[in-house]
C-alpha cells in the first residue's frame, strides 16, 4: 500500500503556506500529524496532487493563557503535548481528560490538535469538545484571516468551514467556569478506537443537587458533534433525580439522528447515546460534589 | 507419570541434571528476532529484483468484458503486465488437496481471472516494475470492463440457486457429504428429551501479523528456480509448482525463511504462488511480492463460516443419546486446497469428549461471492465446540440438570480408552480417541477456576453488571493426518551436532524443541545441536506443519534418529575402545565405559577417528542417521475452558474478568512455549468471538477491508489468561508420548464466552446462539429478552 | 517543485544522506534505503505498530511519516536496542519471559517499550497493558510481553542504581 505521487513543499513560514495554499486551491492537502492522512494516503483512497507539509513551521505549537484564563493552543501543538500540559490540566480539566481516549501514545506523538479538528472525524473526541466549549478557530488566508466559532465550524461528515486556501493556525478554549461540573465517556468497540457513541458534557453546580447551564453534546451520532438543545430545558431548575436523569436519557436518544455502520447500528447509537448522557451527567454530579475537581 | 503446570509454577519443573525435554528452557532462536536480524520474505534483495502487485477485481460477482493494459506498460519502470492470456498453455487452476469432495473441482480457481470475477479480491492481473510504488501505479492504470452481476453472500440464498457463480453447474451447492454412527432415528425415537436449535459462526481468520510474500529468482543458466518465502508444505508446493513450470522437481530450490505466523493461513497454495514464480521464469529477473493487509483481507483464506442445525436427543437424567447435524459450510467462491475441510471438521468432532453412541452429520457445502475458506487454527473445532457446548447448556436449563454435572455424565471416562467414535471424515479410518481422562481435566478446571464460588454470581447484577462464567470441555486431534515426517541427524567432530527437520517452522519454537529431543535421545549438551528447517534441498520430502503435527511427527521422527544415532555412535565407540557396544552408554557428549572407573571418552575423539580415517562404521565416514515418524491415527488432546464474563445490560460491553484453559497434551516438550500457544491462542480466539468478523454488504463488498474494520485483540482487550498443561495421559502412538500443542487454546473459546454470556444475561433469557458477541448484537438479544418478558 | 528530495538525518547514532523520492514511507526508507530490516510493515495505515521507531525519541509509526519528513531528524531503531552483542533489557527480558513467538510484531514492541520506559520508568502492570495497546501481537497473548516489559523496569532501574 504505497501512496500516489505528488509534488510535496514544506514550507517554513506562514506565508509561504498560505501562497502555496493560494495557488493550489483543492489540489493541495495539509500534511500535518499525518496520521488521518496518511492512512488515507497509502490505501490510495486519498490521491492529493500537492502535498503542503505545515510541520517546519514554527510558532504554532504554543500551549498558552489567554487574558480572561482561557487557553490558546496552536494548531500544530502535538496531542501529546496537550496530554502533558500541566497548564492544561489546571486550566481544562476536560481537555485534559480527553488527552488519553485519542488513540494511542504514539499516534498522539504526531497527531496535532488541528489536524484532528481539520479531519473532523464526527466519532472524535475534540471536535466534540470543541463544540461542547464553545471554541473559535483561527482561520489564516493570504490577505486576511477570520475566526469561525465551533458551531460554525464543523458542517458534515468530515467537512469543516476550512476553504481552500485557509490554514487553521490556533484554538481558543474559552474560560473554564471553576467549579464546573463535567464528564466525558464513550463507547468504542475497543479502548482507542474511534467512539460507537459518546458524550462530553460540562455545567454549573447549583447548590447540590441542581445543574444548570448544562451543555451536552453527543459524537458519533451523524456527521457532526451534535448539541443537545433540549437539555437544558429538560432540567433546568429541576433536582436531579434518577426520573430527570432517565428523562434526559429518553430525550437523548430521541433527538439525536446518528448513521449505521458495520460497528453499530442508528438504534444502538440512539439508546446508547441516551444512556452514556444518563451516566455522564451522575458522574458529573458526582465529581462535583466530592469536589474532585480533575 | 501425573505432572502438572501451570504458566506460574513451570519455574518448579526446571530441573537441570533430569534431560531437557520437559523443561521450560528459554528459546534458542529468539537472538535473531529480538535484535533485528531475522530475515522474513520482504528482508530479501536481490540484484535487478522486481517487484509484483496484483489487480484484484473489485466487483463480487461480474464478467469480465475487456482488459487493457497500454496504458500501464507505458508508466516509467513498469516492466510486464501479465493477465490469463499470458499463462497460455500453463494455466491450471489452484489444485484441492484433500478433503476433496465430488463436485468440488468443478470450483477450482483460476491463477488469474479470465471470463468472470467471482469474489472482490480475486486477482485479475499481475504488474511487474521497478519498485512496488511503481507496481501500484500500473495497477492504477490497468483498465477492465466489467458487467456486474447480482451477488450472493448468504447460503440460503446461495441454495436457492437463483444467482449461480458457475452457470454449468446449475447449482451452488459445490458438493455434499453425510455420514451416520449407530442408529440415530431409533435414539431420536426413543428420547425423553429433545431440542432443536440453529446456530452460526461468523467469518473470521488467522490474521497473522506477517502477511504472505514470495520472492522467486530463476537462474536463466542452469534452469532453476528458487523461491523464498514459501512454508507449511514446502515439498508438497515445490512438487505443484514444478508439475505447473514443467521443470524437473530438484530444479526448484524452496526455502522457507523466518515466517511472521501462519495460523493454518500461511503455506496454503494460492494463486500469487504460481504467478509470482512464473513471472520470475518468464522475466529472467527475481521478482518480489509483498501482500499487503488490505489484500490480506480480501485475499488470502477466510475461515470459520457456517451454519448448523443441530438436534439432541436424551434421556430425561441427561444421558445424551444422539445428535443429528446439518452444516453449512460457506466456501466463499473458489474451492482451494483444502477442499471440503473446514466444514467436514466441524462435523468430524461435534461429538467431542462426549459418549453419544449415534450421530447422523450432513454437510453442505455452498459456494457465495467471498473470498475462498480454508484452516485457520482448530478449523471446524472451535465451530463444533459452541454449537455443541452451547446445546449442552440449553438442555441443562431444559432438564434443569447442573451443566457441570451434566457434563460429567456424558464425558467419555478414562476406562473406556481408546474410545472409538467411529468414521466421522471423508475417505478417512475411525475417529479413535488414544488416551485421556476427560474428567479429570473438568475436574481440574473447576478446581483452578474456583468455580463453585463463581457460580454464585450467575446471573447476578453486581456494580451494574451482569456476571456469568461459562464452560466448555473438548477434544482437538493433533498430528496424525498425513502419514510421516523425517528428520536427518549429523554429527561433527568438533561437537557440531545438525538436526535437519522435513517440516517449516512458523514461529513455533520448533528449533528449541527439537534441539531438546535431540539432546536428550542422543546423549549430548542442548549447545552442540543446531536445527535446521524448511529448505527442500536439505531435509527430506516431508508433508509440513499444521494440525498441531509438528512435535509429534517430526519430533518423533528426530527421537528415532537421535536414537538410532546414539547406537551407532557406540559402535562406533566400541570399535575403537575394543569393547562390547553393550558395556558402554552415551550421556552429555561423553562416551562412559560401564561399571569401570575408567574415565569418560569426549565424544568428539570417536567421531574424529571415524571421519578422517574412514577405517570405521563400516567405511561410512558420516555418522549421521535419518528416521521417519509414520502415523496414520491422530492423538488427541483435550480439556476445558472457563470463562467468567461480565455484561453491562445498557450498552451491550461485556468484559472478559477471567479466562482458564486446561489442556492435557500428553507430554510437554517445553512448557514455557506450550502455555506461550495455549495463551496466544486463547487471545485469538476471545478477539475472535468478540471483535474480528469479515463483513460483507449484499454487493459482495468485503466492507472490513482495513485493520480499522477488521478489529483484532489488542492488550486492554483480554485478561490475563490463566493456562494448565497436563500430561497425565500420554499418548499411546508415539515413543514420546506427545499430543501437540497450539489449537487447544483456541478451540472453546466461543462456547465458554457463548455460554457465560448466556448464563449472565438469563434474566433476559438471552440464549447465545449466534457468533460474534458484539455490543450490537448483545443489546439486540437484551431488548428482544425484554421484549418477550413483557408479552 | 520535485519528486525527489535530498535528506540528512541520523540513524542509530549514524548521519546518512540520500536523496529520496518524496512519496516514499519512512518505513521503506528504512527498511530498503538503509537495509535496516528489522523495523516490519504489518499494516501500513497505522494500526498494527509493527514499524515503530523513535523519531527524535518518540515512538511513532513510521509507515505514516514521509521520509522527507525525517530531514533533519535523528532516528532510533530496533537495532539500535544492543551494544554490539550485548542485549540491551528489554531484549534480555523478552527472551526471559518468551515475549515473542514469530517474532514479526517484536521490534515495534522494543521500540515503543523503550520510549514508554523513558518515560515512565516504573510502571504499574495496567500501565504496561495501556502503553502496548498500540501494538498488535498474534502469537503470544500480550500477557508475556507485559511481564518482560516490568521486568526489563526493574533491570534497568537496578542498572541505574548501580551506576550511581
Amino acid at each position: 500500500m504505497k501512496p500516489a505521487s505528488f509534488d510535496y513543499f514544506a514550507p517554513t513560514t506562514l506565508d509561504e503556506t498560505l501562497e502555496l495554499l493560494h495557488e493550489y486551491g483543492d489540489e493541495a492537502k495539509i500534511l500535518a500529524g499525518g496520521q488521518s492522512l496518511m492512512p488515507l494516503m497509502n490505501l490510495r483512497l486519498a490521491r492529493p496532487k500537492i502535498i503542503v507539509d505545515i510541520n517546519r513551521l514554527s510558532g504554532f505549537d504554543q500551549i498558552a493563557s489567554t487574558a480572561d484564563g482561557g487557553l490558546v493552543i496552536g494548531a500544530l501543538t502535538r496531542l501529546r503535548a496537550v496530554e502533558k500540559s500541566a497548564l492544561v490540566r489546571e486550566q481544562n480539566p476536560l481537555l485534559a481528560a480527553a488527552m488519553p481516549l485519542i488513540g494511542h501514545f504514539q499516534i498522539r506523538n504526531r497527531g496535532t490538535v488541528g489536524g484532528s479538528l481539520a479531519h473532523a472525524d464526527p466519532a472524535a473526541e475534540l471536535p466534540a469538545l470543541a463544540v461542547l466549549l464553545g471554541c473559535e478557530f483561527s482561520l489564516a488566508r493570504t490577505g486576511g484571516a477570520r475566526v469561525v466559532t465551533a458551531a460554525d465550524f464543523f458542517l458534515g461528515y468530515m467537512a469543516t468551514a476550512i476553504e481552500p486556501g485557509e490554514l487553521l493556525t490556533e484554538i481558543r478554549f474559552p474560560t473554564w467556569r471553576p467549579g464546573a461540573a463535567w464528564a466525558m465517556d464513550e463507547i468504542a468497540r475497543r479502548k482507542g478506537d474511534f467512539a460507537l457513541v459518546g458524550v462530553a458534557l460540562n455545567a454549573e453546580l447549583d447548590g447540590t443537587a441542581n445543574l444548570r447551564d448544562v451543555a451536552i453534546v453527543m459524537f458519533g451520532v451523524g456527521g457532526k458533534p451534535h448539541r443537545i438543545e433540549s437539555a437544558d430545558s429538560i432540567l433546568k431548575g429541576r433536582r436531579v433525580e434518577p426520573a430527570v436523569l432517565r428523562a434526559l436519557g429518553q430525550a437523548v436518544a430521541e433527538e439525536v439522528e446518528p448513521d449505521s455502520d458495520i460497528h453499530a447500528s442508528a438504534e444502538y447509537r440512539k439508546e446508547v447515546g441516551g444512556v452514556l448522557a444518563r451516566r455522564a451527567l451522575e458522574s458529573a454530579l458526582a465529581r462535583s460534589k466530592n469536589g474532585v475537581k480533575h | 507419570m501425573a505432572s502438572k503446570s501451570t504458566r506460574n509454577n513451570m519455574e518448579a519443573q526446571n530441573r537441570p541434571g533430569n534431560g531437557y525435554v520437559g523443561r521450560p528452557l528459554k528459546r534458542r532462536e529468539d537472538f535473531r528476532f529480538i535484535t533485528g536480524r531475522a530475515t522474513y520474505v520482504d528482508d530479501i534483495k536481490l540484484p535487478n529484483m522486481l517487484h509484483g502487485a496484483v489487480l484484484r477485481s473489485p466487483r463480487a460477482h461480474a464478467r469480465i468484458r475487456s482488459i487493457d493494459t497500454t496504458e500501464a506498460l507505458k508508466l516509467p519502470g513498469v516492466i510486464r503486465v501479465f493477465t490469463f492470456r499470458d499463462l497460455g498453455v500453463l494455466a491450471v487452476p489452484v489444485p484441492i488437496r484433500m478433503y476433496h469432495l465430488p463436485g468440488l473441482e468443478a470450483h477450482l480457481q483460476p491463477l488469474l481471472a479470465h471470463e468472470k470475477v467471482r469474489y472482490v479480491g480475486e486477482p485479475v492481473a499481475l504488474a511487474v516494475a521497478k519498485s512496488r510504488y511503481l507496481a501500484e501505479d500500473a495497477l492504477d492504470a490497468i483498465e477492465v470492463e466489467y458487467e456486474d452481476l447480482p451477488a450472493v453472500i448468504d447460503v440460503y440464498e446461495a441454495l436457492k440457486d437463483q444467482v449461480l457463480l458457475r452457470e454449468e453447474t446449475r447449482t451452488n451447492r459445490a458438493a455434499a457429504h453425510e455420514f451416520s454412527i449407530g442408529d440415530v432415528d431409533r435414539a431420536f425415537q426413543e428420547a425423553e428429551y429433545t431440542r432443536s436449535e440453529e446456530f452460526r459462526v461468523h467469518r473470521f481468520t488467522g490474521n497473522p501479523m506477517e502477511t504472505r510474500g514470495l520472492v522467486a529468482a530463476f537462474d536463466r543458466g542452469k534452469g532453476e528456480l528458487t523461491v523464498w518465502g514459501v512454508t507449511k508444505l514446502p515439498h508438497l508446493n515445490r512438487q505443484t509448482i514444478a508439475n505447473f513450470l514443467k521443470m524437473r522437481e530438484h530444479k526448484l530450490h524452496f526455502i522457507e525463511n523466518d515466517v511472521g505466523g501462519g495460523f493454518g493461513i500461511r503455506g496454503e497454495l494460492y494463486p500469487e504462488d504460481f504467478l509470482i514464480p512464473f513471472a520470475a521464469v518468464n522475466l529472467g529477473q527475481p521478482v518480489k511480492w509483498i501482500e499487503d493487509r488490505r489484500e490480506h483481507l480480501m485475499a488470502a483464506n477466510h475461515s470459520r463460516e457456517n451454519r448448523c442445525q443441530l438436534e439432541l436427543a436424551a434421556r430425561k437424567d441427561g444421558t445424551i443419546l444422539g445428535l443429528r447435524a446439518t452444516i453449512y459450510g460457506d466456501m466463499g467462491a473458489y474451492v482451494r486446497t483444502h477442499g471440503g475441510l473446514v466444514p467436514c471438521s466441524t462435523a468430524a468432532l461435534l461429538t467431542g469428549p462426549y459418549r453419544i453412541p449415534n450421530y447422523r452429520a450432513k454437510i453442505h457445502l455452498v459456494v457465495t461471492n467471498k473470498t475462498g475458506l480454508g484452516t485457520f487454527r482448530a478449523p471446524g473445532r472451535y465451530e463444533s465446540c459452541f454449537y455443541r457446548e452451547r446445546m449442552l447448556d440449553l438442555m441443562a436449563q431444559d432438564l434443569d440438570i447442573d451443566p457441570v454435572e451434566l457434563r460429567f455424565k456424558n464425558l467419555i471416562r478414562p476406562e473406556e480408552m481408546p474410545y472409538e467414535v467411529g468414521v466421522t471424515r471423508p475417505g478417512s479410518g475411525p475417529t479413535i480417541f488414544d488416551s485421556g481422562d476427560y474428567p479429570s481435566a473438568l475436574r481440574r478446571g473447576l478446581a483452578e477456576f474456583e468455580y463453585d464460588k463463581l457460580r454464585l454470581l450467575q446471573g447476578r447484577l453486581v456494580d451494574g453488571r451482569y456476571h456469568g462464567t461459562g464452560i466448555a470441555c473438548f477434544v482437538k486431534n493433533t498430528g496424525g493426518l498425513e502419514p510421516y515426517e523425517g528428520a536427518r541427524i549429523v554429527i561433527g567432530d568438533r561437537n557440531d551436532v545438525a538436526v535437519y527437520l522435513s517440516i517449516s517452522v512458523l514461529g513455533q519454537g520448533h528449533e528449541t524443541a527439537m534441539a531438546q529431543i535431540c539432546a536428550d535421545a542422543l546423549g549430548v549438551p542442548i549447545e552442540w545441536i543446531t536445527v535446521f528447517h524448511g529448505n527442500t534441498d536439505i531435509t527430506p520430502f516431508g508433508w509440513g506443519t499444521f494440525a498441531s503435527r509438528g512435535t509429534v511427527m517430526c519430533g518423533n521422527a528426530v527421537h528415532l534418529a537421535a536414537q538410532k544415532l546414539k547406537q551407532k555412535l557406540l559402535k562406533a565407540g566400541a570399535e575403537q575402545l575394543d569393547t562390547d557396544p553393550s558395556s558402554l552408554d552415551l550421556n552429555d557428549g561423553k562416551i562412559f565405559r560401564l561399571n569401570t572407573e575408567a574415565p569418560p571418552v569426549e565424544l568428539n575423539e570417536i567421531v574424529s577417528q571415524v571421519r578422517h580415517s574412514g577405517n570405521f562404521n563400516e567405511g561410512f565416514p558420516e555418522l549421521a542417521e535419518t528416521a521417519y515418524f509414520h502415523s496414520s491415527q491422530m492423538t488427541y488432546s483435550y480439556g476445558v475452558h472457563l470463562a467468567h464474563v461480565a455484561v453491562d445490560a445498557e450498552t451491550g460491553m461485556m468484559e472478559v474478568l477471567k479466562y482458564l484453559v486446561v489442556e492435557d497434551i500428553g507430554r510437554a516438550i517445553n512448557p514455557l512455549m506450550i502455555h506461550g500457544q495455549t495463551v496466544g491462542s486463547a487471545v485469538q480466539g476471545i478477539g475472535g468471538t468478540m471483535l474480528e468478523e469479515l463483513i460483507y454488504d449484499d454487493n459482495g463488498q468485503l466492507l472490513t477491508g482495513t485493520l480499522m474494520d477488521y478489529l483484532l485483540p489488542t492488550s486492554r482487550d483480554v485478561p490475563d489468561i490463566g493456562s494448565v498443561i497436563l500430561e497425565e495421559k500420554p499418548s499411546p502412538l508415539n515413543p514420546l508420548g506427545v499430543k501437540g500443542a497450539g489449537e487447544g487454546g483456541i478451540v472453546g473459546t466461543g462456547a465458554a464466552l457463548a455460554n457465560a454470556l448466556s448464563h449472565a444475561l438469563a434474566d433476559y433469557a438471552v440464549q447465545v446462539k449466534t457468533l460474534p458477541l458484539t455490543p450490537e448484537r448483545i443489546r439486540a438479544w437484551i431488548r428482544d429478552g425484554s421484549a418477550s418478558k413483557k408479552t | 517543485m520535485s519528486r525527489k528530495q535530498t535528506i540528512k538525518l541520523t540513524v542509530n547514532g549514524r548521519a546518512f544522506e540520500r536523496l529520496v523520492e518524496v512519496r516514499m514511507t519512512l518505513a521503506d526508507f528504512i527498511r530498503q534505503e538503509l537495509d535496516l530490516t528489522g523495523t516490519h510493515l504489518g499494516c501500513e495505515h497505522g494500526v498494527c505498530g509493527a514499524c515503530t521507531v523513535l523519531f527524535n525519541g518518540e515512538a511513532v509509526r513510521s509507515c505514516l511519516i514521509l521520509a522527507v519528513q525525517a530531514d533533519g531528524a535523528s532516528l532510533h531503531t530496533v537495532e539500535s536496542l544492543a551494544d554490539g552483542d550485548e542485549l540491551h533489557p528489554l531484549q534480555r527480558a523478552f527472551q526471559d519471559h518468551h515475549a515473542l513467538q514469530c517474532g514479526f510484531c517484536t521490534p515495534g514492541f522494543l521500540m515503543t517499550a523503550r520510549a514508554f520506559l523513558k518515560d515512565k520508568p516504573l510502571p504499574t502492570r495496567e500501565e504496561v497493558r495501556e502503553a502496548i495497546s498500540g501494538n498488535l501481537c498474534r502469537c503470544t497473548g500480550y500477557q508475556p510481553i507485559i511481564d518482560a516489559i516490568l521486568q526489563a523496569a526493574q533491570d534497568l532501574r537496578g542498572l541505574k542504581e548501580h551506576a550511581k
